[in-house]
């Protein structure tokens, strides 16, 4: 979102009044709008809903325990512990150790930066894709709009999960950016069909008509009139997305399909089935257990931050008693088509 | 309506079409290759090495120039020939034809009980917002949606099946049961798929309640609600001609979508399950490096995923006689 500046009434004017002003706004005041818009005002009202409250704390505990929590915890190795440990039996091993005497907890933890960057590539390359093709789409209309629009409907129709599992046989990736970019390789599809259907339907509203009889170009329309009015939609979009890369990621390093050289919970958990015996009861289950609600709690964390998002933000799951929320939606008077998302 | 449906069917062959490419070229584009797999295979079961170079040089085909090979493959696929699998040394067509019906059939089942139950259980919320029922029933699905299904997959292996063998852990019947339309095969069968079934309807059930929940909430606001309580009608009445119908038409394309969007989802869950459906196939295949057969199932479930939502996009305006033309179906 390159030049995205405020679409405060009073700035807008003065920006186009003068093409070329010699007060440029500065740069330090031009973040302190996006944040204000972007951020600090559809957080503020989403922070009234209990799930994202909740959400939102869960997901600050796991960037908690990636980026700090590494720092202090030791990195998992074989033979650091007694083999075979139960959890809560050692302070130098709360939560047990494997048969090769790896710290359970240890490898829960070091496995979650690599996934907070996952989800960040996947959920960054997935709603920026999304967002161009979609307004782009939706605004231009014409032939523009039904070759990408076309090009989306193939993306979409192509299943995602067997699609990543070749792709991720040929290429092998290793770095967690390429595979949290590789999981969204079509999952970008459905979403930019979502906000073309809600960019429709803004094209029309009464401003956006206004820049365009002013001559205001399409790429400026697109970033100051049309982005800022989905913005909130796509944030709900990049929490789901996020859990799409937290459920496949984990799934594929569970089957072995991505290179096991990056600790995370799928080989954790694979670990715990087929090599430690947790089938045959022999007092492995804390092994599957761990992984287990590291990757329940921070999916939880994401749909509970979506959820509470979606219900100011989406008219559809809006409740009926419309005095509540009118009140807490002040600048977004026009979402528009509600659409789900498959998940 | 006629321009739309060729417009529609015009789209879902071009999907196609560029799957088949995309595959053509993803074959191409692994490296190492069939025949070298073969090699490495030949090498491992101790063959002599002269003997490997002359099985080498049989198996190579001249090679020719890419667009004559594209042709003899699309050809070759139109005809129904999807190669012969490397590793199980059978037509891919057959391995495919055994396998998929037991994915379809469990993941048909699973989609049609899931949304049976987040149909009447939205409903309900809807109908009793704001209550403590609403809340501990949101709170529940969301709960519920935060576990993948692979993840309840495991764990149902694990405890129902290994610790207690109340349910079977693998295959899709038991030995000796063999196909015919007995009470005795449709039990078993249905006795083995129901692991798989209970970890996706669980996992699965939670989204499609909040969206029934959504759905029922806005009917429940709309005039015509209103209207129909004033004319004193019944509440049964409004609740199945007025609030139902309307809430549930916009879950019929997510419906048929979510059934091919399953079948993708079908290598995890029949690798756990060693369920030997198409997934199963598809997982050994990429273990194996099996790339006619790993293509092959590819193909079958893109075909699969285009038709249901060909189906469901031509079908809606049948179901929801407001759409008129397709390309309303988006405005709703």
């Amino acid at each position: 979102m390159k030049h995205t500046e405020s679409e405060t009434g009073t700035e807008e004017e003065f920006s186009f009044g003068a093409a070329q002003s010699e007060v440029e706004v500065s740069t330090a005041d031009r973040l302190r709008d996006i944040y204000r818009e972007f951020i600090y005002k559809p957080g503020l009202v989403a922070w009234e809903d209990n799930r994202t409250r909740i959400g939102a704390s869960i997901l600050a505990v796991y960037v908690f325990i990636g980026t700090v929590g590494t720092w202090f915890y030791r990195a998992p190795t074989t033979n650091q512990s007694e083999r075979s440990l139960q959890p809560f039996q050692t302070w130098e091993a709360p939560l047990g150790t494997t048969s090769s005497g790896e710290d359970v907890l240890a490898m829960a933890i070091h496995a979650t930066p690599e996934m907070l960057i996952m989800i960040l590539s996947g959920g960054i390359f997935a709603t920026v894709l999304a967002v161009l093709i979609g307004t782009v789409a939706g605004y231009k209309g014409g032939t523009t709009d039904r070759v990408l629009t076309t090009f989306s409907d193939v993306a979409m129709s192509i299943p995602g999960l067997p699609l990543i599992m070749v792709l991720a046989v040929v290429i092998s990736p290793e770095r967690a950016t390429v595979i949290g970019i590789l999981i969204t390789i079509n999952y970008w599809a459905g979403l930019a069909r979502s906000i073309r259907s809600q960019v429709l339907t803004i094209r029309e509203h009464s401003y956006v008509e206004a820049s365009r009889t002013m001559g205001v170009s399409t790429p400026r329309i697109i970033f100051k009139d049309v982005i800022p009015n989905i913005m909130p939609y796509v944030l709900v979009n990049f929490a789901n997305a996020a859990r799409y890369v937290v459920f496949a990621s984990v799934g594929l390093y569970y089957l072995g399909i991505l290179p096991t050289s990056v600790a995370n919970w799928g080989i954790q958990l694979n670990n715990a089935y087929s090599r430690a015996g947790a089938l045959s009861g022999g007092g492995t289950m804390y092994q599957l257990v761990v992984p287990m609600i590291a990757i329940m709690f921070l999916a939880l964390g994401l749909i509970l931050l979506a959820q509470g998002m979606d219900r100011v933000f989406n008219p559809r799951v809006r409740t009926r008693l419309a005095g509540e929320s009118e009140s807490e939606t002040e600048d977004d008077e026009d979402a528009a088509a509600p659409t789900e998302v498959m998940t | 309506m006629n321009n739309y449906f060729i417009k529609r069917t015009g789209r879902a062959v071009l999907t196609l079409w560029v799957t088949v490419t995309l595959t053509f070229g993803l074959i191409r584009a692994i490296p190492g290759g069939p025949l070298e797999m073969l090699r490495a295979r030949l090498v491992r079961q101790g063959v002599d090495p002269t003997r490997i170079d002359a099985i080498i040089q049989s198996r190579q085909e001249e090679s020719q120039p890419i667009y004559v090979e594209y042709y003899e493959y699309m050809s070759s696929l139109l005809s129904g020939n999807l190669g012969e699998s490397f590793y199980f040394r059978e037509p891919v067509s057959s391995i495919i034809t055994d396998a998929l019906p037991w994915t379809v059939f469990v993941m048909v089942t699973a989609t049609i009980i899931l949304f049976a139950i987040a149909i009447v259980w939205g409903a309900i919320i809807a109908y009793k917002e704001g209550s403590t029922f609403d809340t501990v029933s949101s709170g529940l699905s969301i709960l519920m949606s935060s576990v993948p299904f692979y993840v309840l997959g495991i764990l149902f292996v694990v405890v129902l099946s290994y610790r207690f063998g109340i349910f079977p852990a693998r295959y899709r019947t038991s030995p000796g049961v063999t196909a015919s339309l007995s009470i005795q095969f449709v039990g078993n069968a249905l006795y083995h798929a129901a692991l798989p079934i209970a970890s996706i309807v669980i996992t699965q059930v939670g989204l499609q309640t909040l969206a029934m929940r959504g759905n029922s909430i806005q009917v429940l606001g709309e005039d015509f609600v209103r209207v129909a309580r004033l004319r004193g009608l019944s509440d049964r009445r409004i609740a199945v001609r007025y609030v139902g119908r309307n809430a549930i038409l916009p879950m019929y394309t997510g419906f048929l979508t979510l059934i091919g969007f399953n079948l993708g989802g079908s290598v995890i869950l029949e690798e756990i399950f060693t369920y030997t459906g198409i997934g199963y196939y598809m997982f050994e295949a990429l273990i194996n490096r099996d790339y006619a057969l790993m293509m092959g199932i590819f193909l079958v479930i893109t075909t699969a995923l285009v038709l249901s939502v060909y189906i469901a996009d031509l079908t809606y305006g049948l179901v929801d006689p407001r759409v008129k033309s397709g390309d309303s179906s988006e405005a709703y």
